[in-house]
């Protein structure tokens, strides 16, 4: 039963997964924890690596400016728009995830 | 009672007056007054209204009738009165309220009794006749002061006598001070001391205070006594799998799965659905270049490199300048000596190839037999070059040997030989590589005058040994057109001709060149030559310049045709055999016509295929038209890279644009310009847009859509000499090149702006659309011309025919009408004048 409950959870993670991979444009998905240690990714190991640990500090910035900014505010999501491509961060309590997406326009 | 209390009462009241306290106003009745000798009226009066009354025979009375009396209210006051006699008056006026009054004190008795007398006015008078007398000192209480300061003796004065014993008497006498703390009990001291019985405890006392920041610097130095480097090297955490497994199975990543989906997913729509991030200013923006409007702003043609090599350019001037079809970045020139020069040394010419990477140094040298005037890259292989000579002769190079040491040689390539700097000339693979030419043209059956002008023919026709077009088996082009001012021009085929002897080996050798060519060397001959005789007069043009149609085929392409096509391989030259024409498909659509511009500033259009006479032989025949347009030579005969029937030539005063099928005239001609042009082409980029260039060094941007009476835009100094040639070149989108050559060797690389070389669609149009308004124009005005030129016959004859009529009748008839005349215009006059009652007879009139 365990294995049945842990199965449907990897599946609903794998799902979700494959529907934004669905998108029309998304280059790459990355799971990092809080701590930024990518968890699963869709593109080289070298690339997630570096994109997880520069986003981790960006995110964090992001996150203590809102914060400090009115303590009862948090961060929901984060866009980074630059010229060949755009990166969408949805941060969390625990985890975050990295989205990017290359523009059709 | 009431009725006296009432009356003083109200008098009192009526008359608000009260009496003083030193009299006592009574009522005294007729009986008292009777007994006291006081009666009305009678005993006092007005004038004297006193009496005084015996303090006894009051008490008497009251003592009599007690309460009765007329005095038992003031009985007491009777009683206290110290004197005997009291004063009684008699009040006759009621001043204070009763007939009577009685005066309490001695004092007022004695005031009223006697009245003090006043003698103000006496004192008044007395007071202005004396004299101010000094008024007695009135002290103030200053005495006490001055007392106070006064010294006065508090005591007597103390005497002391001394005597001395009689002997010392007369002697002198010696005084001196003594201390009083030097003899003992010289003095009695009454010290102070603190009594302890009494003391004054201090409550409350007032002090001041003041904040003071105590400051204090102080400063450290640190010593770095031990020097370190100290490094960080550090890897990525990374989970290992099992952990990972761990996570993905936790229920915590699911959360977060379930919870940020939507928002990425709305994110990523959202991209698709309209890009927020589009910056509409600069969207507009890009529009605007693409209008037409007449206020466009040119912007400078900017220098992106100027190219010398100092070995090579001294004292020499470039011929002309080509850009390397395929290589990024590298030009060709070619220089020319000096006249003087060239008569007098002998040595070799070259064609230079420059590279964007190294502005200073050649890459790689052509060695010529002499110098170039002319020269052309093979439009289907870069590799071979055909130049002509000043002598006359066609050269041919071969270069595919350095083309990767060329290509290499691209700025883009990364490899940046930094060591060529640090090695010396001697060095042998620092020389620039020189080619030798492969093949040099038979002198006899060369031109003998310069070439002027080489091009190539399209890979798309051949042309036989007879002259006729015909079908290019290989797509490759192997036959190219020379032009000189002998006056003849002369077709040239790469390819093995029939009945070659075999080809001279030449023993020295020293410099390498390639064997593509040994079997034209020495004795390549002209596939065939035309000339171009003149139309009216006898002679021959002398051509310069000359442009033909390229033409892209529009048959049917066969399968072998794309095979070879397809092919990269560069066929080898040697192996290629003239084919004999019967094998070869004529292709009859081909527009053989040229047109030419001469060395007296005439464009010449004829036919290249030579025609038949009646001997069978064939000859050129004579060109088609010829138009004196130029003032000077001409330098140039351009197609326009847009349209193929749009030909632009110019002289050295002015230009013309012509268009093929146009046989009239020009379609449009430019105004004489001050300077010398001597360089023009055609913007590769833009249809109505070309460049001049200028004795002077500058250059003229023509944009014929904007305006035809001049330049769109000059730009002075782009050199310091006369520029010989310029050559426009696209290298990509964003990057068009004008490569500049003058005559002190140097070629300038200008940057097009993007003004000039963005182009639109429209444009196209509306230049063919501009051509085709000047044509009308053109024919317009020539059938204007014809229909004038009808009139003015029509009118010349008219006045012919009329001329010899006239002259016998000279005298009559001339007159009789005239005179006719006059009198009716009398008679008009005569009645004009009568209605405004203006006229007035003449004095003499002349009537018959």
């Amino acid at each position: 039963m365990l294995t049945d409950a842990n199965c449907c959870f990897q599946a609903e993670v794998e799902e979700t997964l494959k529907r934004i991979q669905g998108q029309k444009g998304v280059q790459g998905i990355i799971i990092v924890n809080s701590e930024g240690i990518p968890i699963k990714t869709t593109l080289d190991n070298s690339s997630t690596v570096q994109y997880a640990g520069l986003i981790h500090q960006l995110v964090m910035k992001a996150r203590s400016t809102i914060r400090n900014i009115d303590p009862q505010n948090d961060l929901t999501f984060l866009r980074v728009r630059s010229k060949k491509n755009e990166i969408m961060i949805a941060p969390d309590k625990d985890y975050f995830l990295i989205v990017i997406q290359n523009p059709s326009d | 009672m009431p009725v006296k209390k009432r009356s003083a009462a109200s008098s009192a009241s009526s008359k608000g007056k009260r009496h003083p306290d030193d009299i006592f106003p009574m009522v005294l009745t007729s009986a008292t007054q009777e007994l006291f000798g006081c009666l009305a009226d009678e005993d006092v009066t007005g004038e004297n209204p006193h009496k005084l009354l015996r303090k006894d025979d009051i008490i008497q009375d009251i003592k009599t009738r007690a309460a009765v009396s007329d005095f038992s209210p003031v009985k007491q006051i009777v009683l206290d009165y110290p004197e005997d006699e009291l004063l009684l008056v008699f009040d006759r006026d009621f001043v204070y309220g009763q007939c009577f009054y009685l005066v309490v004190t001695p004092e007022a008795k004695d005031r009223i009794l006697n009245p003090p007398v006043l003698k103000t006015e006496e004192v008044f008078k007395n007071e202005v006749n004396k004299t101010p007398q000094p008024q007695p000192w009135i002290p103030q209480g200053s005495e006490r002061e001055v007392d106070a300061e006064a010294d006065t003796e508090t005591r007597e004065k103390l005497r002391y006598k001394f005597s001395r014993v009689r002997r010392n008497f007369g002697s002198p006498v010696c005084f001196s001070d003594r201390n009083t703390a030097d003899a003992k009990d010289g003095y009695l001291e009454c010290a102070s001391y603190q009594d302890s019985r009494f003391s004054i405890k201090q409550m409350q006392r007032d002090c001041g205070m003041q904040a003071v920041p105590r400051l204090q610097s102080s400063s450290a130095q640190t010593q770095w006594k031990f020097q370190r480097n100290v490094f960080t090297q550090y890897v990525p955490r990374q989970l290992s799998d099992e952990e990972k497994e761990n996570v993905l199975q936790s229920d915590s990543l699911k959360k977060f799965c379930t919870s940020v989906t939507p928002r990425i997913l709305h994110a990523l729509q959202q991209v698709q659905i309209a890009n927020v991030f589009v910056d509409s200013w600069k969207a507009l923006g890009a529009g605007v270049e693409d209008g037409d409007w007449a206020g466009k702003v040119y912007e400078d043609l900017a220098l992106y490199q100027a190219f010398t090599d100092q070995k090579y350019t001294n004292n020499k001037k470039i011929s002309t300048v080509n850009w390397h079809p395929t290589i990024y970045g590298v030009i060709a020139v070619a220089l020319m000596k000096e006249k003087e020069e060239r008569e007098s040394e002998s040595t070799p010419s070259f064609i230079l190839f420059y590279s964007f990477s190294d502005p200073s140094n050649s890459q790689l040298l052509l060695e010529c037999p002499d110098d170039i005037c002319a020269f052309e890259f093979c439009p289907s292989d870069p590799n071979i070059i055909v130049g002509g000579c000043i002598n006359g002769q066609v050269v041919l190079w071969d270069i595919s040997a350095h083309v990767t040491h060329l290509q290499g040689t691209e700025p883009r390539s990364k490899k940046v030989s930094i060591d060529t700097d640090t090695y010396d000339l001697d060095d042998n693979k620092e020389k620039t590589p020189t080619v030798h030419y492969s093949a040099l043209s038979a002198a006899e059956s060369s031109h003998k005058a310069p070439i002027t002008d080489i091009q190539w023919l399209p890979p798309t026709f051949e042309v036989t040994r007879t002259g006729s077009p015909a079908d290019n088996k290989y797509k490759i082009s192997v036959q190219f057109v020379t032009c000189s001012p002998d006056g003849w021009i002369m077709f040239w085929d790469l390819r093995v001709q029939k009945a070659t002897r075999q080809p001279v080996i030449d023993a020295k050798q020293t410099t390498p060149r390639s064997d593509t060519f040994k079997h034209l060397d020495r004795m390549w001959k002209p596939l065939f030559r035309i000339s171009l005789p003149k139309i009216n007069t006898s002679g021959e043009y002398l051509p310069l310049k000359f442009s033909l149609e390229h033409y892209t085929c529009s048959g049917n392409k066969t399968e072998d045709d794309d095979e070879i096509n397809d092919s990269s391989e560069v066929p080898d030259y040697s192996q290629l055999r003239l084919p004999s024409a019967k094998t070869l498909t004529a292709l009859e659509d081909v527009n053989t016509k040229l047109y030419i511009g001469t060395e007296d500033g005439e464009i010449v259009y004829a036919d290249w295929k030579p025609v038949r006479d009646e001997s069978g032989r064939q000859h050129s025949g004579k060109p088609l038209h010829c138009y004196r347009v130029h003032d000077g030579m001409v330098n140039t005969v351009q197609r326009s890279p847009f349209f193929k029937d749009i030909i632009l030539t110019m002289g050295s005063f002015n230009f013309a644009i012509w268009k093929e099928g146009v046989m009239e005239d020009l379609i449009i001609q430019s105004p004489s310009s001050e300077q010398i042009c001597t360089a023009a082409c055609w913007s590769l980029s833009q249809p109505a847009v070309f460049f001049i260039g200028k004795k002077d060094g500058s250059i003229e941007v023509w944009n014929l859509l904007e305006k035809t009476s001049g330049p769109a835009q000059v730009q002075a100094h782009v050199t310091d000499a006369k520029i010989t040639c310029i050559k426009p070149w696209t290298a990509s989108s964003k990057q068009h090149f004008l490569a500049v050559t003058d005559d002190q060797g140097l070629v300038r690389v200008l940057e097009i702006p993007k003004t000039l070389h963005s182009s639109s669609r429209s444009k196209g149009s509306s230049v063919k659309k501009y051509f085709q308004l000047e044509e009308d124009r053109l024919h317009f005005y020539l059938q204007k011309v014809d229909e004038w030129e009808k009139l003015k016959k029509e009118a010349e004859e008219a006045k012919k025919k009329t001329e010899p009529e006239k002259s016998p009748k000279e005298k009559d008839q001339p007159t009789v009408p005239s005179v006719q005349e006059w009198r009716d215009h009398q008679m008009l006059e005569e009645s004009v004048l009568k209605e405004h009652r203006l006229w007035t007879p003449p004095a003499n009139t002349q009537d018959t």
